[in-house]
């Protein structure tokens, strides 16, 4: 084995780990703090991929960004235990089978994939990157996800200022 | 050898070099502040250990090693241990993209005095140290008090508050030098001084200055910690080992903090007057004077400036440094785009 072959194995038994963490966890702090570390492993696989630049907008933008505001919220609020409602059994039942759905849909993805380097064409540094995003294929979605982001910020401004005025 | 092999054990070499070199400086540091905030404010400082008290930070470690270890009973076990690693590892991580000279030749082989030079580097710092906080809020969370809370509440706020222009603050020069490796924009500023980013984009360079200190949590930007209100706020209930790591994550930060702005502002190994000779380990020498020179500045910061209030914090983060390093942008885009800037 190659010593990317044994860090892939590596990462991804942390990756696979940690995630299992997220969703076994009673204690949401842990939860949190779980998929930071699932993020850090995927990050991690990205670069090994040869793709140093979506590993770390990986780790900016989640691990960095989203998972910090989570967890200073859940600080805020200060949750010890993870509260719900509580799991009946039909809510078993249909997670069971969307469970099933998921592993079934996965495994026949794997199946059909291809085999070998199909997708060592792409080159995913930040150069091609950014021509990409910024050609005329991709400018105006990019240009309305922006719009969009920008909406749902003022959105999220005027919302919290409401019981001010 | 094989290559591969080679390359590992350079790379093993290097990471070993300077995890040593850090180790000692942070040593040094918490000696050379103790002193001069101590000749500033008139007073001696530690001068009892030692010629000049130099071996005070032999005696801090060693009494440190030999403290109690405390756990507070309602502590979560588990996040309060890792914490502080979090904390340090985040720290250390981050020095591990940036160089500390020019490239030389040496026994027929080229050495970059660096761990890894990615294309990505002042991304992957900028990824890294947001996951420092994480040590912070974790401490915080963890050792179940009310102080430490609030103080992990407030650095957490405080640190994406001003991650947020540190990051704005590098896009002119990234525009200029068109590249996010740290060495490019090193080099983007050679010649004379005036080359220097500092001079080039100084509204950057105040920005990054003061979104740093509050990165780093640093007077006046030192709320996490304000003693008076929190006692010591995230680390209220750290003892021995575990406050020395936090302790030492802390100046690991700081020192990179000093680096990146060397490299990016100062013009890192350039010595700023051409016919100065910069080659190989002269590079290192004018690198190691900018950033003993920065270090000094965050000590003199240290001595001088009181504390901002929380608020003041807070709305100097959002309404001051947020739209003026955003306005910076447009005007370095627009001058990169008309040409007058280069």
């Amino acid at each position: 084995m190659t010593i990317d072959a044994v860090l892939f194995y590596v990462l991804a038994v942390v990756v696979i780990a940690s995630a299992l963490v997220v969703v076994g966890q009673r204690n949401p702090v842990y939860s949190a703090f779980a998929l930071v570390v699932t993020f850090c492993a995927l990050s991690a696989i990205y670069g090994l991929l040869g793709s140093p630049f979506i590993a770390v907008l990986q780790i900016v933008v989640y691990a960095g960004a989203i998972m910090v505001l989570f967890l200073f919220v859940l600080m805020l609020l200060n949750v010890r235990r993870e509260e719900g409602p509580k799991r009946g059994k039909s809510m078993r039942v249909a997670a069971g089978v969307l469970a099933l759905a998921f592993v079934a849909e996965v495994g026949y993805v794997v199946t059909i994939a291809e085999r070998g380097s199909g997708s060592a064409t792409f080159d995913a540094s930040t150069k091609p990157m950014a021509e990409l995003l910024f050609s005329p294929h991709f400018a105006y979605t990019f240009l309305a996800t922006s719009v969009l982001i920008v909406a749902a910020l003022v959105g999220a401004v005027v919302l919290a200022k409401k019981d001010e005025a | 050898m094989s290559p591969l092999a080679q390359e590992l054990l350079a790379a093993v070499v290097k990471c070993v070099a300077i995890f040593a070199m850090l180790l000692t400086l942070f040593a040094v540091m918490t000696f050379i502040e103790r002193r001069i905030l101590a000749f500033m404010q008139f007073r001696l400082g530690p001068n009892r250990t030692g010629p000049f008290g130099v071996l005070q930070p032999a005696a801090d470690g060693i009494k440190l090693f030999f403290k109690e270890e405390l756990m507070p009973a309602d502590a979560d076990k588990w996040l309060f241990f890792a914490a502080p690693a979090v904390a340090i590892a985040a720290a250390f991580m981050a020095v591990a993209v940036v160089p500390y000279g020019p490239p030389f030749t040496l026994f027929g082989r080229e050495w970059q005095l660096q761990i890894a030079d990615l294309n990505v580097g002042i991304l992957y710092i900028f990824a890294i140290t947001s996951l420092g906080v994480y040590g912070l809020v974790l401490a915080g969370w963890a050792a179940n008090n009310k102080y430490s809370l609030l103080g992990g509440l407030r650095s957490s706020a405080q640190m994406f508050s001003y991650e947020l222009s540190l990051g704005l603050s590098w896009v002119g020069l990234i525009m200029c030098a068109g590249s996010f490796r740290i060495n490019d924009i090193v080099n983007h500023q050679q010649g004379m001084f005036w080359h220097w980013n500092m001079f080039q984009h100084p509204v950057a360079f105040l920005v990054y200055f003061v979104a740093a200190t509050a990165e780093v949590s640093r007077i006046p930007f030192d709320l996490p910690e304000g003693e008076s209100e929190l006692v010591a706020g995230f680390h209220t209930e750290y003892s021995s080992m575990k406050f020395a790591l936090i302790q030492m994550a802390e100046y690991v930060n700081l020192i990179s903090v000093a680096v990146l702005a060397t490299h990016l502002f100062l013009g890192g190994w350039h010595p700023g007057i051409p016919g100065l000779p910069s080659v190989g380990p002269l590079g290192f020498v004018w690198f190691v004077l900018k950033v003993a020179f920065l270090l000094f500045v965050f000590i003199w910061l240290r001595g001088t400036l009181p504390r901002f209030r929380y608020d003041q914090l807070m709305d100097f983060g959002w309404k001051v440094l947020i739209p003026v390093v955003t306005l910076n942008v447009l005007v370095t885009g627009a001058l990169v785009l008309a040409g007058i800037l280069r």
